[in-house]
């Protein structure tokens, strides 16, 4: 049986080699997010809600679950993290979702498309997308109104939120083969031709924070589920121990 | 004391006396012999039963919360994720568990294979096992819907749409299955209601049916022994032993060895790369918005890949619908005398190994956008898959088989 397993085995091999490769993108970089680092994901939570909760919701989380998770008492939550009102123009409270006072009618009609709502963003892009895509804006004329392209989502109809931040970036262009027997012209790097107020490195690291924040709202249970789960498997391991002593001792008479 | 055949007494002979508790203990457990030289590849059944429990039972506690309404069925999901208590690990051990269960049962039915557990005279067992699997598929099916993701809705919109391939009534069948004219709140409701009623009642019953066949004419082994032949002088086959307590222990260390695996996938990677639970099931369904690439999930791809290997996208339709049926058919396919593959000719072993590969690359292939290359190979796993139950029928008749022996070894 084992010889057929191994035949099956070698058999397979090169069929995993015919999967091709995907579009060409810039930047494509890859992070990690280090989920004990709490104090990056509080950064990334004061990016979210001053930046992008004008127009995206977090609307399946909850304010004080972010402030219990994170490490943040309610009333800073409140003072520091809830810029959003009720319909009655109320401010919102720490127990409530955390929405986007735009209106879907009002997106569709700025942007041509409803802003998404971004509390999975992160299980639906996966992080690294999301760090380079935040970091992927650059100047194009042609786009009228917003006047911003992006190297890892073309044409996306959202604009360039954190260009004060970043500043104004232009492409650089070269020739790569595309792998059918031609040349195409793709981004390989950009050149900041208007500062903003933060260098390229801290921007960078202000963008990893803010990943950091939507990964962990993308699945804020991820971390109890680890250590759950720790317990769970070693919980098993000692019984198996015994279910597998009980086993032995039950079968010492059957030859 | 005792009024009844079993000599119990006390509250369990009142019990016997009224209901065949003691008796039914007996004839299914503690006096229902199987040969005692069951292999690893025996675990799979009654790791099937634990799996079936896990879904019932976490998909019990997950209808408490969910909400089959187009509008609110993804928030609904979320808020199990999020707001209600270990409801994470409820949504995650089911939706583990029924990658799980089509793991568990395609083991289970390739020991089936392997060592010919269809052969007469279990052909009974092997058709209540086949209308498992279909309910399974239709359960899984129905049920891979209520998340309603884009992933859900779109998957689901593709496979009804295949009904829509049979000729003169096609149309009208997917409009009858959807309840509208597109996958909507509708179907949703429906869904649900099979998902958790109608399927999971019929999947207990066939189960039932299952292993009351299997117990009327014994367990077969991997060597494809009758053991019912060879009796001691009260009747107790000599290759077997009771059930319980030795295969109830026995099966213990399978089913803590299988609910580590389980736990490693639930806790650590409950989304397997995205084979699980897919990236694109992460956004609400949108009617508007095709996704780039729609596929179903891992366990229905090589039926999948066999669809879009024929060109025709009726002819697709019946040649992916015959690789299922195909499989009822196995044990009059096989014409053979010997069951167990230890004791078959080479020519069967090589069967069995195309037969492998192929599904598994069907599999592969299922997952991925076409192009030439693909259909390519997926049209030459097809035809390996076919080719093993033509094969089989072919060499069974005067199969060069090895001598088998009188008792097990």
């Amino acid at each position: 049986m084992r010889n057929v397993l191994l035949i099956i085995a070698g058999l397979l091999l090169p069929g995993l080699c015919f999967g091709a490769g995907g579009g060409v993108t810039y930047p494509d970089d890859k992070i990690q997010i280090d989920w004990n680092d709490k104090a990056a994901m509080q950064r990334g939570a004061r990016t979210f809600v001053n930046y992008c909760m004008g127009c995206h919701s977090a609307g399946y989380s909850r304010y004080n679950r972010v402030g219990a998770d994170l490490g943040i008492p309610d009333e800073l939550v409140q003072s520091e993290l809830i810029f959003t009102t009720n319909a009655a123009g109320e401010r919102t409270k720490v127990g409530e979702l955390m929405k986007s006072n735009m209106t879907a009618q009002y997106g569709e009609k700025a942007f041509g498309i409803v802003p998404p709502d971004l509390s999975l963003v992160a299980r639906s892009r996966g992080v690294n997308w999301l760090y380079n895509y935040m970091r992927g804006f650059y100047l194009d004329e042609t786009r009228e109104g917003i006047g911003v392209n992006n190297g890892v989502f073309a044409n996306v109809g959202m604009p360039h939120v954190l260009a004060e931040l970043q500043g104004l970036q232009i492409p650089k262009y070269a020739s790569k083969p595309d792998g059918h027997g031609g040349e195409h012209e793709v981004i390989v790097g950009f050149d900041i031709i208007k500062p903003g107020s933060m260098s390229k490195s801290d921007y960078d690291k202000t963008i990893h924070d803010l990943v950091a924040f939507l990964d962990y709202v993308a699945e804020p249970y991820k971390q109890t589920r680890k250590n759950v789960g720790t317990g769970v498997i070693i919980f098993l391991l000692v019984f198996l121990v015994l279910a597998y002593m009980l086993k032995k001792e039950y079968w010492k008479d059957v030859h | 004391m005792s009024d009844n055949n079993n000599n119990s007494s006390g509250l369990l002979g009142w019990i016997d006396a009224r209901f065949p508790l003691t008796k039914m203990f007996e004839e299914h457990l503690s006096k229902y012999y199987a040969p005692k030289n069951f292999n690893f590849w025996y675990f799979f059944g009654s790791l099937a039963l634990l799996v079936l429990v896990i879904q019932i039972v976490t998909g019990i506690f997950l209808t408490m919360h969910y909400k089959p309404d187009g509008a609110q069925a993804f928030i609904s999901v979320e808020y199990i994720m999020r707001d209600v208590d270990w409801g994470w690990l409820l949504r995650y051990l089911h939706s583990t568990g029924a990658s799980a269960f089509f793991i568990v049962v395609y083991l289970h039915m390739f020991r089936a294979l392997i060592y010919g557990s269809y052969q007469k005279p279990r052909e009974l067992i092997w058709l209540f096992g086949m209308f498992i699997f279909l309910a399974l598929m239709a359960e899984a099916f129905m049920g891979y819907l209520l998340p309603w993701g884009q992933m859900s809705y779109w998957g689901a919109q593709v496979i009804i749409s295949l009904f829509g391939a049979i000729p003169v009534v096609g149309d009208d069948l997917t409009l009858w299955i959807r309840g509208d004219f597109v996958v909507s709140d509708a179907t949703l409701n429906r869904f649900f209601a099979l998902h958790v009623v109608a399927v999971p009642i019929v999947l207990l019953m066939l189960v039932v049916m299952h292993i009351i066949a299997l117990h009327e004419v014994g367990s077969n082994n991997p060597d494809g022994v009758e053991i019912k032949k060879n009796k001691d002088a009260n009747g107790i086959p000599l290759d077997g032993i009771p059930f319980h307590p030795y295969y109830s222990v026995k099966d213990l260390v399978g089913v803590v060895v299988f609910l580590i695996l389980f736990s490693v996938v639930v806790f650590f990677m409950p989304e397997m790369g995205g084979y699980f639970l897919e990236h694109a099931n992460f956004v609400p369904a949108d009617q508007f918005k095709t996704p780039e690439h729609i596929a179903p999930v891992w366990y229905f791809t090589p039926f999948y890949a066999i669809l879009r290997a024929v060109p025709d996208k009726l002819l697709g339709v019946i040649a992916m619908f015959s690789a299922i049926i195909v499989l009822f058919l196995l044990p009059w396919i096989d014409r053979g005398k010997v069951k167990s593959v230890r004791y078959r000719s080479t020519a069967f072993k090589l069967l069995l190994v195309m037969l492998v590969v192929s599904f598994l690359g069907l599999g592969y292939l299922g997952a991925l956008a076409p192009n030439p290359t693909r259909t390519m190979f997926a049209q030459i796993f097809s035809a390996g898959y076919f080719g093993f139950f033509l094969g089989l029928w072919w060499i069974s008749k005067n199969e060069a088989t090895r001598p088998v022996p009188e008792r097990v070894r």
